[in-house]
């Protein structure tokens, strides 16, 4: 078989292959539910009922969304420039470990004022935790995939250094855990009484800036040149290496405000267990919208849906929650596999 | 139609058509080939050529039609069939393992998968053999990688001969060749002739054709519109065959040089991987005048182009942009200058390919007003700007918002030269600026540089193509493993005496310095 | 010193070289796939399931070698995943390596759980036990430490020969080699780029996988969530640090496990009571780091790596 190539695909290709491959992931949770003894029309009914049934169930995926709306803008970003970041995971604990040091009373200032200044220190401690790999690559040619890669196990074995040491709570009673933020670092809720923190507005408007960064400006417009074709952009004068730099600074912060946005707006404080993999859901959330911003937003939604929806699910109907994996990961596969259908035909001879 | 009479048909094609999207590529073509006969299949780029011979070889499926070799169907699709048939083919891009010897090369895919072992002594035996026979002379445990381009000709040629091909299909095999070296290769094929190979043999150059072939097949816009015996023909006719019309050839009007705009004196650049750096490099681009480098490919051209645009710096000897050495070289400190750039590779380093032509436009002048301020662009006047290059360098496009992807090569050059040229460079830099294009494009191309040259520009033009070098430039040097010969006014050297010294006679004895290979 | 002391022990040399067997595994599954052409982030994942179906195969009442074929088996199949996506299909190597290793995870997290509803600790099982090789295992150092290991690590070594005469000694070798070099050779000389590239990646899945048994099978002897613990990753970097030769990447990865050994031993030292434990833990991840750097300007990386290949392109 080859492949060639369609120049206009038509309107059935482009939206027929992607709901096809909904439906392969529908197909493949079926099976699983099947496999798991339960009926499959009501595992899946349980799991849209458990995402999307009620505000609280809403809510609930709304403030799962938001660390993914992070995390998925921060990959975005990377891969618009071909830089493969898959250590969100440890910008994420970057910025979470920032939050609780200017959080819990080092820093006498009003709320108004204390938070921007913790999610900026945050964002530079996300980019500096990514610029370390980057700078390896520019530099020494260091493939970043492993190394963003390691730095995650290298974090969390930090985190966990300091959650045993510098960073416990003396009021724990032995757990490893951080201290509680004070009041003033605690980011509010949107509509009080509702069960949904600022945290989310903050990620919607960052989907909004990525979104204008990478159609208006001349960054943006770097950015795509560099990870399209890197050595045209080089031989345009276009400096490659700084505009990898730029969007680490600018993935690594996004990432680094997942983990403020968990801490300040939700948990209150740091454990080691604070991200399950936000870092990676973040690939999967990004690849599925075509490395958009703003569908980053609707895809963030969608995820953290199946996570949500599977979590209550699995309490009733006894399905091992794990599906929201299986189904996450085989959305991602069965979309880019769609895609590239979208825009190629098979030739079997 | 069949080869002249009573010679024993070993490859007949019937009817062959093959279609790529809306491009007829090849329009029921039918041809034989007689035993110990060259055919020669001549047309210009874009004529179908490759494609057929592909077909031939099994890398393309035929949309229509059928091969037969020594009477047999050809089973489509599968160059395993064709080799098995006794098809040999030495592709235009050598298909090559730089990371193996050149006896693995040979050796690959010739036992099966899982025979356990390789068999290499008696195949050491049969190479040497046939390296004698046929004149190919190959150090079978030399690396790929470090051969010259040359040897790995001669290893892709063995590799076919090794199998026991009966028939061998080369496609454009003196593209990359010196003059000397191309007598060596037709010295190969005569012998290979002698033994009852049967030759096709793609070419656009008339010379050779007329040299090494018996029959001349003409494709144009994948129909073949003419067969003749070669004894029968001359350059002209076959020239009118090709494009259909006369060709006319570039004029230069008689102009006195001006004052050098570039130069450079005594320049070394560092190696990089398989590609030379220069070495003593000692030139001057001079105003009104354009400079023709010819060499075999490999020898340097990259590095040359690479400093001149702004990608490389020296490591010794100096650089000087009218008189003064530039403060500091990359390639926005080139574009600052006034160079102009047209790269050797259009799809690789002189577009995005999923850019829109609008953003290829801007490529190198994003960064400068009125295209953005401040950071931010202005994408009415990227695309006003867009709109003007398409118009005045008859860019054929759906328009400024398509994906440059979908543009012929030639349109996508146009688009490169205009974005160059709109710039009113001082010096230009043409890398193979006709490569792969049709003879119309060609035409426009070369028109353009010739008045770029007439207003006062100083040109560069790198060219593997010695005629068109030769047409073209005021003055030549000859690059060879990153030395520089001295330079040849117009009219004072013929082919062969270029093609000595990019065979590397001439250059004196070797040029030694510590130092200069490493990095 | 302590550090000495510790290296001159038979038990610590025996520890490195049972550390280094699964990544051995593993890194010349990873080695065969990046050979063809095609980088497989999927070994993390795949390890995974290798684990958990070698172990689960066990658990269930079937035999220690009927394990690792189970779990061979199903690497194979995640493998073939990849394989069909990205050869054929030529779509990202990264986003689908990195799918199929969630997918992977995932799938044996489920089939844990579904399996072992209730378990709160893992159940156990008999792994393989040390076979002292008669003669060999009574030599001072180098017996204990090389010759009374577990069957599976004898494989290990012995795979890391056999990789190594058949990718330079064989037809198939070369062909591989060659699909990783240039895939058009390949092409010309009437072999298909396709299967060797995906047969590679199926067969180095499968290795990936029996390194990650190894973990359940003769090192820990029961599963649990997170046991590969970045090994995958780790391997990728022996890949590069061996500059894509089996001989090299395994004495890459007997060294790095002699580091990780070392680091177990120096916690227990006077001097494990002033540093926090997790600066151990972090050793072996900066280690492979530091291996990377080292290494990345000089290997010569397969020049078609990454490059998809599309029979006939334009």
């Amino acid at each position: 078989m080859r492949l060639e190539p369609i120049a206009n695909p038509s309107l059935v290709r482009r939206v027929g292959l992607p709901a096809a491959a909904l439906a392969l992931t529908v197909l493949m949770a079926s099976l699983l539910a099947l496999l798991a003894g339960a009926n499959p029309f009501a595992t899946l009914g349980l799991i849209v009922k458990g995402a999307a049934g009620s505000k609280f169930a809403l809510l609930e995926t709304l403030n799962r969304a938001t660390p993914l709306i992070f995390t998925g803008l921060a990959v975005a970003v990377a891969f618009r420039a071909k830089l493969w970041n898959i250590g969100a995971e440890a910008q994420l604990y970057a910025g979470a470990i920032v939050t609780v040091l200017l959080g819990t009373g080092a820093l006498p200032l009003p709320s108004a004022l204390l938070l921007p200044v913790i999610a900026l220190a945050a964002m530079v401690a996300g980019a500096l935790v990514l610029l370390g790999p980057v700078l390896l690559k520019t530099r020494a040619g260091v493939d970043e995939v492993v190394t963003t890669l390691l730095f995650n196990f290298i974090m969390l074995l930090f985190v966990s250094l300091l959650l045993e040491g510098p960073l416990k709570d003396p009021m724990g009673m032995g757990w490893p855990k951080s201290p509680a933020l004070e009041k003033a670092a605690r980011l509010p809720r949107i509509v009080e009484g509702l069960r949904l923190h600022w945290g989310f507005a903050l990620a919607i408007l960052s989907a909004l800036a990525v979104w204008v960064i990478q159609t208006r400006t001349t960054l943006g417009y770097e950015i795509r040149a560099v990870g399209l074709n890197a050595e045209a952009a080089r031989f345009a004068g276009i400096p490659v290496g700084r505009v990898m730099i730029k969007t680490a600074v600018l993935s690594g912060g996004l990432a680094a405000l997942a983990g403020f946005s968990e801490v300040a707006g939700l948990k209150g404080n740091l454990t080691l267990d604070l991200s399950p993999g936000f870092g990676y859901t973040g690939i999967i959330v990004a690849m599925l919208a075509l490395l958009n911003p703003l569908g980053v937003v609707l895809s963030a939604i969608f995820v953290a849906g199946v996570f949500v929806g599977a979590d209550s699910m699995s309490r009733a109907a006894g399905v091992p929650t794990y599906i929201a994996d299986i189904l996450t990961a085989t959305a991602l596969l069965t979309m880019v596999l769609a895609i590239r259908l979208t825009r190629t035909k098979i030739r079997w001879r | 139609m069949a080869p002249e009479t009573g010679a024993e048909v070993v490859l007949r094609l019937d009817g062959i058509t093959k279609r790529f999207g809306p491009l007829l590529a090849n329009d029921a073509i039918s041809f034989g080939l007689g035993k110990g006969e060259v055919i020669a299949l001549l047309g210009e780029n874009g004529a179908g050529k490759t494609t057929l011979m592909n077909i031939l070889f099994g890398h393309y499926t035929a949309d229509e039609g059928t091969v037969e070799v020594f009477g047999r169907p050809l089973p489509p699709g599968h160059p395993r069939a064709a080799l098995a048939a006794g098809v040999g083919m030495v592709h235009q891009h050598f298909t090559l393992a730089d990371n193996m010897t050149a006896l693995e090369n040979i050796l690959l895919g010739t036992r099966p998968l899982l025979a356990p072992r390789l068999g290499a002594r008696a195949a050491r035996a049969k190479v040497a053999r046939l390296s004698r026979d046929f004149g190919l002379a190959v150090h079978p445990d030399a690396r790929v990688g470090a051969l010259s381009v040359g040897e790995r000709q001669r290893v892709e040629i063995l590799k076919a001969l090794y199998r026991d091909a009966r028939i061998l299909i080369l496609d454009e095999p003196t593209a990359v060749l010196t003059p000397q070296e191309t007598s060596a290769l037709f010295e190969t094929l005569r012998k290979a002739v002698a033994q009852g190979l049967s030759v096709i043999f793609i070419s656009h150059k008339l010379g050779e054709v007329m040299e090494i072939s018996s029959r001349v097949l003409v494709l144009r816009h994948g129909r073949l519109v003419g067969e003749v015996a070669t004894a029968d023909t001359d350059r002209h006719r076959l020239a009118e065959m090709m494009v259909g019309a006369e060709i006319a050839a570039p004029r230069l009007s008689e102009r006195a040089p001006g004052p050098a705009l570039l130069t450079l004196s005594e320049v070394d650049t560092p190696r990089r991987g398989n590609a030379p750096g220069l070495r003593g490099v000692t030139l001057a681009l001079r105003a009104g005048q354009i400079t023709g480098l010819a060499g075999v490919s490999g020898n340097g051209q990259t590095a040359l182009a690479a400093l001149i645009g702004g990608l490389e710096t020296p490591v010794r000897g100096s650089m000087e942009l009218d008189g003064a050495p530039p403060a500091d070289w990359s390639p926005r400190a080139a574009l600052a200058a006034a160079i102009a750039r047209i790269p050797e590779d259009r799809h690789r380093t002189g577009t995005v390919a999923d850019f829109t032509l609008t953003e290829n436009a801007v490529l190198e002048s994003y960064a400068d007003a009125p295209f953005s301020r401040r950071g931010w662009m202005n994408w009415r006047a990227a695309e006003d700007f867009a709109r003007r290059i398409i118009a005045t360098y008859d860019v054929r496009c759906p328009g400024p918002a398509a994906r440059i992807r979908l543009l012929s090569g030639g349109n996508m050059q146009k688009l490169i030269l205009g974005r160059a040229l709109e710039a009113e460079p001082r010096i230009i830099l043409a890398n193979q600026p006709v490569r792969g294009l049709d003879i119309g494009a060609v035409t426009f191309v070369q028109n353009r540089l010739i008045a770029a040259r007439d207003k006062g520009a100083a040109v560069l033009l790198i060219s593997e193509d010695l005629d068109e070098v030769m047409a073209l430039s005021d003055v030549i040097h000859v690059i060879y493993e990153g030395r520089l010969s001295p330079a040849f006014p117009r009219g004072t050297m013929t082919p062969a005496g270029l093609g000595g010294w990019m065979a590397g006679h001439g250059f004196g004895p070797e040029y030694t310095r510590g130092g200069a290979d490493a990095a | 010193m302590d550090i000495l002391e510790i290296i001159l022990t038979a038990s610590f040399w025996a520890a490195a070289v049972r550390i280094a067997s699964p990544l051995i595994f593993a890194t010349l599954g990873e080695l065969i796939c990046e050979r063809a052409g095609v980088l497989n982030l999927g070994i993390e994942g795949i390890m995974v399931i290798g684990a958990f179906t070698g172990w689960m195969t066990v658990y269930l009442g079937f035999g220690l070698w009927t394990g690792v074929l189970v779990a061979m088996l199903a690497g194979m199949l995640f493998g073939l995943v990849h394989a069909t996506l990205t050869v054929p299909f030529g779509l990202s190597q990264h986003v689908v390596g990195l799918g199929v290793t969630l997918l992977a995870t995932a799938t044996a997290a489920f089939a844990y759980r579904l399996s072992l509803p209730e378990v709160t600790s893992p159940p156990k099982i008999v792994p393989f036990q040390p076979l002292p090789v008669p003669g060999l295992s009574e030599l001072p150092l180098i017996g204990p430490a090389f010759f009374a290991q577990t069957p599976l690590t004898y494989l290990a070594f012995v795979l890391i020969a056999v990789v190594s005469v058949v990718l330079y000694r064989t037809p198939l070798g070369l062909a591989l080699r060659a699909a990783g070099e240039n895939p058009a050779s390949v092409e010309a000389q009437g072999l298909s780029v396709t299967a060797m590239r995906m047969g590679a990646v199926i067969v180095g899945s499968g290795l990936m996988a029996i390194g990650g048994a190894f973990l359940t099978m003769s090192a820990f002897s029961s599963f649990f969530f997170e046991m590969v613990n970045g090994r995958g990753w780790i391997c990728i970097a022996l890949v590069v640090f061996g500059a894509w030769r089996p001989g090299k990447a395994a004495l890459g990865a007997l060294l790095f496990a002699a580091f990780d050994a070392l680091q177990v031993r120096l916690q227990q030292t006077p001097m494990g009571a002033y540093v926090p434990y997790q600066v151990f833990l972090m050793v072996p991840y900066i280690l492979s780091i530091l291996a990377l750097v080292l290494m990345s300007r000089r290997a010569e990386v397969p020049a078609a790596l990454m490059v998809p290949f599309n029979k006939g392109e334009r």
